[in-house]
């Protein structure tokens, strides 16, 4: 099992555990699935127009954000810097050390029908937004049997 | 005294719903406490820092620029608030508290009181 970015009170746990038992009887169709937790925490959800991604990910500096889209997976990676020293020293005393940081890399498979051309991200707040725009559906028509 | 009972049940309320615990950093030095806090798409607007007595609170509503017709297919962050609630010993200054928010980062510093600073005590000879 995972262990999310945030702590959770008692019924969000019960929720979870919910999910995933439920998880157990309904695996994900995609081989990667997305592995849940971790730094930048995601959600994930798709229009009929866009798929959108949005990852919390606090306190980085815009530029060092790679977000990368090859074949129809998304990668978002960077490398947050620790805001405090490794170890207490004589003139400072840690007393909560809960914040990630370090290296990241975070996988999200998108589906077929994505334009790779019409991507945009942004980042405000410490959330990162990136918006993947489908291709105009087909519409549904009927086959003629020869 | 009706308004009291009110902002009494205002409060309530909102500090019964569910929230998510924002992780924390908390660092301690000679002048002073810094308090750093992982608030990811809280606004500075929606960000609420309150010292009540010797308890230090945030809270933050989160603010997902979500279009219509969103179908979620993956969420990790279910809940649209953060909170979490401190207590400060007493010889921190609590309004001399300073906070800044960046990038999703919530930074408190709570100095001690001047009086809590470190000096000697002298010995009183009768």
């Amino acid at each position: 099992m995972y262990r999310s970015l945030f702590a959770r009170d008692l019924f969000s746990e019960l929720e979870r555990l919910q999910r995933d038992l439920g998880s157990v009887f309904e695996p994900s169709p995609s081989i990667r699935g997305i592995s849940r937790g971790g730094y930048p925490a995601l959600n994930v959800g798709s229009s009929p127009e866009a798929v959108e991604v949005y990852a919390f990910a606090p306190g980085l500096e815009p530029a060092s954000i790679k977000v990368d889209l090859d074949r129809g997976v998304l990668s978002i990676a960077g490398e947050r810097a620790p805001t405090l020293p490794e170890q207490s020293d004589e003139k400072t005393t840690l007393h909560q050390r809960e914040r990630f940081a370090g290296r990241f890399r975070r996988i999200v498979s998108l589906p077929d029908d994505i334009d790779p051309n019409a991507v945009c991200a942004s980042y405000r707040d410490g959330l990162l937004h990136i918006s993947v725009k489908r291709r105009s559906a087909t519409p549904a028509r009927r086959i003629e049997i020869q | 005294m009706s308004e009291l009972t009110q902002t009494q049940q205002d409060t309530r309320s909102t500090e019964t719903e569910a929230a998510l615990l924002p992780p924390v950093d908390v660092v301690e030095d000679a002048t002073g406490i810094t308090l750093y806090a992982d608030m990811p798409g809280v606004p500075r607007e929606s960000l609420q820092l309150r010292v009540d007595g010797d308890q230090l609170s945030i809270e933050g509503e989160l603010v997902l620029p979500a279009p219509a017709q969103l179908q979620p297919s993956h969420v990790e962050v279910n809940l649209q608030r953060y909170r979490r609630r401190f207590t400060l010993s007493k010889e921190l200054d609590a309004s001399q508290v300073s906070a800044e928010l960046a990038h999703g980062v919530l930074r408190v510093r709570i100095p001690k009181a001047a009086h809590a600073q470190p000096r000697r005590i002298e010995v009183q000879v009768h």
